[in-house]
């Protein structure tokens, strides 16, 4: 069962959950840009949450179905059809050998992924199937690249409610072991400034522009470089803050005002150019409960999934359907 | 020697990373002691700890928040802190010594002249001392497998370049504030390019992907641009010729 890609957008890659252990070598994790969209795939295909799908940023790409396979879509929703017949986002389907699948750009957000049932099997490396593009861990995709699956049925025709978090909003942040390099005017100021997400972005990192000047640490350029991990709010030598995702480097000198919690991370990665965001500083205590409640979320996750019922605003043509005869059917046309 | 009354110290990374640090400035002590602390949270065996990492003069662990909890890994890492004098702490065992062929300047490596004047320095006694030193892998970050090496003498404290090399090739030996950078891959940087190397020190096709570990130790011996073209031609492992061995305390 496989996908062959005939266009697609910049920057698209295979991701999985990430390759932990190579912080001491260098290597940060990687792996999906929002944790949570690659959860709602496994649910909506009923199968584990790290199994590798494909990233897509800012817009997808036109992919020949080279054999029957069941595929969902999550992230910053696209426009979907297979064949010229719209496709529900977050949502599984069942596609047939030659139909083709077109994904459009992101409608809201950034990210947008397509999981294939069996997941992506693509060769693993350093124990994990996540590109890491500044690494040299795998590569972008290109046209001709065909997207294997691996062994795994999924179930079409399944749907999720999915958390808001393609529009920017407020980020909760703790304070890390930089933070005290901020003095409290600065910090103040941080956290009621009104930023935009700014025109560069990344899987390294994206940058924020607010109207004020920067936010500097005392002893800026003296900085030891030191530990990154993601989530950290990293300003620039102008005092430029960039919130550093999952693949940003390991060690740095720039010193960070605080680290963007890490149930908060989805919302930053697909915060499109542009949308607004905050920061809220909050107690580590706090953070804690947050994240036991995103775990808990998280593992609720594939018992949220339920059988899609038509809505009529999703079909884009009423009329073909045969709407006398009985019920409509609850599945796809071809499903 | 100490790295002064505040240290160590722990403190917090993000919500899961504990971070125990032993110098507010980079130090031989202070690195040998963050590398000697790694080893010894390896040696705790503690549930929940994900991974460990040390920086110049840090030791940094990451821990799964569902399986442990900051008090706990706080607790076990402060009893450690109390339970000896760091600074005096022998490096860890397994570490490698290499021996890198290095062009040192022509075209190859076009700012070691730069370099050795503002160290104060002729061209040949630069190379003179660059070759001679015996330099640690301090921590490794910025870029795959990349090490940063010193501590070099203090006529090498040179401040970064305010304008950025638009690039420099995988194999650079750079040079600022009395340390070295050997880069795994293509890059701009502000550090002075003053010796090119065939080592990669990354390559995820290799038995060994990463060459490097942290504490190994590195000398940089001058030959030929002829000669380092052979070498890197000669070496499949993708080593430019470079040859190492276990160091024995």
């Amino acid at each position: 069962m496989s996908l062959r890609i005939l266009e697609i957008g910049p920057a698209a890659s295979v991701q999985d959950a990430g390759r932990p252990g190579f912080q001491a070598q260098g290597v940060s994790r990687a792996g999906a840009a929002d944790v949570l969209a690659l959860h709602e795939g496994a649910a909506l295909l009923r199968q584990r949450p790290d199994l590798a799908a494909l990233e897509m940023a800012g817009t997808g790409g036109l992919f020949e179905v080279m054999s029957d396979l069941v595929i969902a879509m999550t992230g910053a929703p696209m426009e979907a059809s297979a064949d010229g017949d719209r496709l529900a986002w977050n949502a599984s389907h069942a596609l047939k050998r030659g139909q083709r699948l077109r994904i459009g750009a992101a409608r809201r957000g950034t990210y947008g992924y397509l999981h294939l049932a069996g997941g992506i099997d693509a060769d693993p490396l350093l124990g994990s199937r996540a590109t890491h593009l500044t690494a040299g861990l795998g590569r972008a995709m290109a046209g001709g690249d065909v997207l294997k699956a691996g062994a795994g049925a999924g179930g079409a025709g399944l749907t999720l409610d999915v958390a808001d978090r393609f529009d920017g909003g407020t980020l909760r942040v703790v304070d890390s072991f930089q933070s005290v390099l901020f003095d409290a005017e600065t910090r103040a100021r941080f956290a009621a400034t009104g930023f935009r997400r700014g025109a560069q972005a990344s899987r390294m990192g994206v940058k924020l522009d607010g109207d004020g000047s920067g936010f500097a640490a005392r002893g800026q350029l003296n900085v030891l470089s030191e530990i990154i991990t993601p989530g950290d709010i990293q300003m620039t030598g102008a005092g430029e803050p960039y919130v550093l995702l999952f693949e940003c480097q390991t060690t740095g000198g720039y010193p960070r005002i605080g680290t963007v919690i890490p149930c908060d991370l989805p919302r930053a990665a697909q915060a499109p150019a542009g949308a607004p965001i905050r920061f809220e500083f909050i107690s580590l205590e706090q953070a804690d409960r947050l994240h036991a409640g995103f775990a808990a979320e998280l593992a609720r996750m594939p018992g949220r999934v339920r059988p899609r019922i038509r809505d009529p605003h999703d079909i884009a043509d009423l009329l073909s359907y045969q709407l006398i005869g009985g019920a409509v059917s609850a599945t796809d046309p071809g499903e | 020697m100490t790295g002064g009354d505040r240290f160590p110290i722990l403190r917090t990374v993000g919500t899961d990373g504990l971070l125990v640090t032993f110098a507010d400035r980079m130090s031989e002590e202070a690195n040998r002691a963050a590398l000697a602390f790694r080893s010894a949270i390896a040696a705790l065996d503690m549930p929940g700890i994900v991974e460990t990492a040390t920086s110049l003069a840090s030791a940094y662990l990451r821990f799964d928040p569902v399986e442990t909890d900051r008090d706990t890994l706080s607790g076990g890492l402060r009893a450690l802190m109390a339970g000896r004098d760091w600074y005096g702490a022998s490096l860890p065992e397994g570490r490698r010594l290499w021996r890198v062929p290095t062009v040192y300047g022509t075209g190859l490596a076009p700012q070691l002249d730069e370099a050795a004047a503002a160290a104060g320095l002729t061209r040949d006694a630069a190379i003179g001392r660059l070759a001679a030193a015996r330099v640690r892998v301090l921590t490794i970050g910025f870029a795959p497998g990349q090490p940063y090496l010193g501590p070099l003498g203090p006529e090498f404290d040179l401040p970064r370049l305010d304008k950025l090399t638009p690039m420099v090739p995988a194999g650079a030996l750079v040079l600022a504030i009395s340390q070295l950078v050997l880069f795994s891959n293509p890059s701009p940087t502000g550090w002075r390019h003053v010796g090119q190397t065939g080592f990669r020190c990354f390559d995820p096709g290799r038995a060994r992907p990463f060459a490097l570990s942290p504490g190994d130790e590195m000398q940089f011996e001058p030959v030929s641009g002829a000669e380092l073209e052979r070498l890197a031609r000669d070496d499949p492992g993708g080593l430019g010729g470079a040859v190492s061995e276990e160091i024995v305390a």
